[in-house]
């Protein structure tokens, strides 16, 4: 199958067409400039991952920026921010706490990302 | 008390960096005063990542970046003020003194004093007034940058259906936030041929949430009397007049405006700083000294930029060339060179050089004009070329940042010229 996608290296942002086998190996890259775009589209179709930022609500009302502290699944961004929004925290907090363990089991930790007294 | 030696206006990255820098090359004596009531300035909304790469090696949010350097300028003990408005700067002809007259509840209506003064405001957005779009004013339609502040700064809860006009980078971001929220966004439409915005974010916040992206297209009408109801969509011919056959309707209660950033240069005018008409931002000499002596300029005040890495280091020359200032007094002005525009350069910062007081190296910024591929940037002064730098692609969102050395710039004996040079087919 092939599958199509732009590349994010640089603003050339190339067309790449990728072939991808039975397997969702992809087995040849066209369309791009420079190695990176390979790369990028192994990457991408395989197992595409992302930072998620979003903000919790604190029991004060005030709304607390975080982040997940690496990038997660990105078919998984949709739990993670239903996740963090369901959860009430207390102030203070201090820029990198955690505020949830595991999010959504992705083995990846959500942390505050301001210091909010 | 209130003489200073330099007083810093804008709290933001430029504002902080300049300080930074300033008290660095030697200044104990400075002030930063911003209006919000917190240091970090538009920073603090754009919660997402992507900020800080070149300088601190490592992907930040806003938030996290604004509060790094906010920690530097604790200790590093640099004083400011929140919650104060500077009213005006002048320039006082006898002393060369600035005059700089604030309001805040600490202090009333004040004039302080400061030998030197680093302008770091930032930008606004265009408004829907500027923009030429008819329709009632119902409730409903936001600049996307005050939707952010309401959705991550107040945590407001702005709306359900969204058109975005305009693919700006904050309009871009936007799209994804408000998808996260749990709003839908039908559409963005952008006016021209192309992205004003980072390929990165058109994939990351449109393309992962499957949310067009209308070239060509533009808003040309608005419905709804007192609530936004929804918005007429159309495409534009090549000389970006509406066709209208193509007009669509898109119903929605929510309509975010990302056209374009514009320098809050108000005070900057008011105090004789002369304003170069292509960026709406100070005409700056190589050490980003305004037309005012003593007078400097940074970071989105001066141009719009795409990278606050490279606010922040942008605004650290300012605040050296302060510190220089306050310490050293006027420069020497022997040969100035001018730098005028060629093909495909919109503008650059600065727009003149001078040569003897120039540091080592030079850096010139500038933004493109349309999309440039597999072509050269070329710097020559009369028939001689200074600099020639291949380029595989060019795009007007992302400034091109040149640097030029000193020898180099001492090779010219006219004004520079700086083009993209086209492969000839």
């Amino acid at each position: 199958m092939i599958k199509e996608l732009t590349c994010i290296c640089c603003p050339m942002g190339c067309s790449l067409k990728a072939e991808v086998n039975e397997k969702g190996e992809v087995v040849s890259v066209k369309g791009n400039n420079c190695v990176r775009g390979e790369n990028y589209a192994k990457t991408e179709l395989t197992a595409p991952v992302r930072i998620v930022t979003t903000t919790v609500i604190a029991r004060s009302g005030e709304p607390v920026p975080v982040k997940t502290e690496k990038a997660v699944a990105k078919d998984k961004i949709f739990d993670v921010v239903n996740n963090i929004k369901s959860v009430k925290i207390d102030l203070p907090v201090k820029m990198g706490d955690v505020i949830i363990e595991n999010v959504s089991d992705t083995g990846v930790n959500v942390v505050s990302t301001r210091s909010v007294e | 008390m209130n003489d200073h030696s330099l007083i810093i206006i804008g709290g933001g990255p430029a504002g902080m960096a300049a300080a930074l820098a300033a008290k660095k090359a030697g200044i104990d004596d400075l002030l930063i005063l911003e209006r919000d009531s917190r240091l970090g300035g538009i920073l603090n909304q754009c919660i997402h990542n992507g900020f800080g790469l070149h300088t601190f090696k490592e992907e930040l949010t806003g938030p996290e970046y604004a509060e790094r350097y906010a920690n530097m300028i604790k200790q590093e003990q640099i004083p400011y003020e929140l919650n104060t408005m500077v009213l005006s700067v002048e320039c006082l002809k006898d002393s060369n003194k600035k005059a700089i007259t604030v309001i805040s509840s600490k202090r009333g209506v004040q004039t302080i004093y400061a030998k030197a003064v680093v302008l770091a405001m930032g930008c606004r957005e265009r408004p829907r007034g500027a923009l030429n779009i008819p329709g009632y004013r119902p409730q409903g339609v936001y600049t996307a940058g005050t939707a952010q502040k309401l959705i991550n700064l107040e945590g407001a809860n702005i709306g359900k259906e969204v058109v975005i006009l305009g693919s700006g980078d904050i309009g871009l971001i936007m799209a994804r936030r408000m998808t996260l929220e749990g709003a839908h966004v039908a559409a963005v439409a952008e006016l021209m041929p192309y992205s004003s915005g980072l390929k990165r974010n058109i994939v990351q916040c449109l393309d992962d949430y499957n949310i067009p992206l209308l070239l060509s297209h533009t808003v040309v009408d608005i419905k709804g009397k007192e609530k936004l109801e929804g918005v007429y969509i159309a495409k534009v011919d090549k000389n970006l007049q509406p066709i209208e056959e193509t007009k669509e309707y898109y119903p929605c209660d929510t309509l975010l405006l990302s056209c374009g950033l514009i320098p809050e240069n108000e005070l900057s005018v008011d105090g004789g700083v002369e304003i170069d008409p292509r960026t709406n931002g100070a005409y700056v000499d190589e050490s980003l000294e305004t037309s005012v002596e003593g007078v400097f300029s940074c970071g989105n005040v001066l141009h719009v930029h795409d990278l606050v890495d490279f606010v922040s280091e942008e605004s650290a020359r300012a605040g050296e060339s302060a510190a220089r200032y306050i310490l050293n007094g006027k420069k020497p002005i022997k040969e100035t060179i001018e730098i005028k525009t060629g093909n495909g350069v919109r503008y650059t910062v600065p727009y003149k050089i001078n040569v003897d007081s120039a540091d080592e190296l030079t850096h010139i910024r500038f933004r493109v004009s349309g999309v440039y591929k597999n072509t050269s940037i070329v710097i020559k002064s009369g028939e001689k070329e200074l600099m020639r730098k291949k380029s595989m692609i060019l795009v007007p969102s992302e400034m091109v940042d040149l640097v030029l050395k000193k020898s180099k710039l001492e090779e010219a004996d006219e004004a520079i010229t700086i083009f993209i040079e086209e492969a000839s087919q």
